[in-house]
């Protein structure tokens, strides 16, 4: 899951990139963008509850 | 011979307010050891000043040269018929740099001290367990590879800088002082070190409490709060300076926006403090204030002072919420409130500067062309250029200051002993106490 997360963080910077230089047009552009820092926001929850304590380890 | 680029006054104020910027790292340093325990105080001044040595000698060694400046040479690839700038060409170790009141000197002056305040920022996320040698580590890590790669991009001409010259986003990346590479950056690094460390012991139980573990001394950690502003007022002026293009006249709009700034954040953090709990919480309030201070670093030279008050009681509000969040609900063990400060609270400057930010001037930005005036940062899409740089941020830095710590960690554990922890890093790694004629504290392992 720790992974998964930040898999996730790289593939939405990487669809970010690719908006940049693929999309010509601004609103598209800005769109893929949007899209991109979603899936961002996603990597982090899941990066954030892959470091949840396990309760056994909580002491 | 000198930049034609900076006048003279410019010159000679842009090396007064750098020489104003270890206070920056002093403040720091004070707050995390007014926030953390007493048996680990001379620990971390002693990790405050290893960092800040590490950082310095990683600078001269190859971080300017991977970092670079404004025009110098760079790596750049092809994309789309654009020149993407992704890496500087300097030599190591400073050769071939003119010492000599050049742009480019004033700037590797500048980044010794940037780097070595982003270095600060983890120890207050490691307080209390995190060995001094494994600092080291880490520092040189971020010295050497994270913060140049990054600062390249938005302060040497990179690819993000590039961003208005070669896409139309408004001016490209900006940020005036250094929100983004020293303060996301550092904070972001804090993140991944809590992550690798782990919380302290004792602070999260099996029946699902968190006893709060106060700081140890609260007139450090505001006292540091007063050395931070000073040091602040010189990040951003010489920032503003050396990457924006601007004169040493605008020094006082930059000092007003960053008092009010922090003085809004301050104030909200004790307001809403005072509402939940009854009473204004010293650490928070002291976290707010910084956090106003890393906020207004990226636009300071392009907002009113009204906005910067409205960007600072933000910041101050969601520095205040995101501590708890971070503490309670992602069991994060934060003692210095890094990453709520540095990274939460810069990444709301950077994003601030897209929505408040208004351009009266022509702005230096990519490879020596001063950007035209535009009105407003909304209109003329410097929204998305700022947008992108937290997703560079978010989706890069952080797995990037992540996967390299954790290699570290790998070689090198992180984590002091439970003996060691149970003892104080003071004694354990130093053999002597920060305080030695008092009894400071009760062992909370033993059972009562």
């Amino acid at each position: 899951m720790k992974v998964g997360g930040f898999l996730m963080l790289l593939a939405g910077w990487f669809l970010v990139l690719a908006a940049i230089v693929l999309l010509p047009s601004p609103a598209m552009r800005a769109a893929f963008i949007l899209a991109g820092v979603a899936v961002e926001v996603l990597g982090l929850i899941l990066a954030f509850r892959s470091h949840l304590i396990p309760r056994e380890e909580k002491r | 011979m000198p930049d034609p680029r900076l006048t003279e006054a410019s010159a000679v104020a842009c090396l007064f307010f750098i020489f104003l910027v270890p206070f920056a790292a002093g403040g720091l340093a004070l707050m995390n050891v007014g926030l953390g325990r007493s048996r680990s105080a001379g620990h971390m001044m002693m990790a405050s000043l290893t960092a800040l040595a590490v950082a310095g000698v990683a600078c001269f060694v190859c971080g300017f040269a991977l970092q670079g400046f404004i025009g110098g040479p760079a790596h750049a690839i092809q994309l789309s018929g654009k020149s993407w700038n992704w890496i500087a060409a300097e030599p190591f170790f400073f050769r071939k740099l003119a010492f000599d009141g050049s742009t480019a000197s004033l700037a590797a002056l500048f980044q010794i001290f940037c780097v070595g305040l982003a270095a600060l920022i983890p120890l207050g996320s490691g307080a209390d367990r995190w060995r001094l040698r494994a600092i080291g580590l880490s520092t040189g890590a971020l010295a050497a590879l994270t913060y140049p790669l990054f600062a390249h991009w938005v302060w040497g001409g990179g690819w993000l800088a590039q961003l208005g010259v070669n896409y139309g986003m408004g001016r490209g990346f900006l940020d005036v002082g250094g929100a983004a590479p020293i303060q996301v950056v550092g904070g972001l690094t804090a993140l991944s070190v809590t992550w690798i460390l782990g919380p302290r012991r004792g602070k999260y139980s099996a029946d699902g409490m968190a006893p709060a573990i106060p700081g140890h001394n609260a007139v450090l950690m505001l006292f540091g709060c007063l050395l931070a502003l000073v040091g602040w007022i010189g990040l951003n002026s010489a920032g503003a300076i050396l990457f924006t293009g601007g004169q040493a006249s605008g020094a006082a709009l930059i000092g007003i926006n960053t008092i009010l700034a922090a003085s809004a954040s301050a104030l909200s953090a004790a307001f809403i403090t005072k509402v939940r709990f009854g009473k204004p919480d010293a650490s928070l309030t002291a976290n707010g204030w910084v956090g106003g201070l890393v906020a207004s670093s990226a636009s300071c030279a392009f907002v009113s002072p009204a906005e910067a008050l409205v960007i600072g009681s933000i910041a101050g509000t969601v520095v205040t919420f995101s501590v708890e969040w971070f503490e309670l609900r992602m069991e994060v063990d934060d003692p210095g409130g890094s990453v709520s400060v540095h990274a939460v609270g810069g990444l709301w400057g950077i994003l601030a500067l897209g929505f408040f930010g208004q351009f009266q001037r022509p702005v230096l930005n990519a490879a020596d062309n001063f950007l035209p005036t535009a009105v407003s940062g909304i209109v003329s899409g410097q929204w998305l250029a700022q947008l992108i740089g937290v997703a560079t941020l978010l989706g890069f830095v952080l797995p990037l200051t992540y996967g390299v710590n954790r290699l570290l960690n790998r070689f090198y554990p992180f984590r002091v002993s439970i003996e060691g922890e149970r003892q104080g890093m003071d004694l354990h790694e130093l053999g002597a106490g920060a305080y030695p004629e008092f009894v400071t504290h009760t062992d909370e392992f033993l059972p009562r």
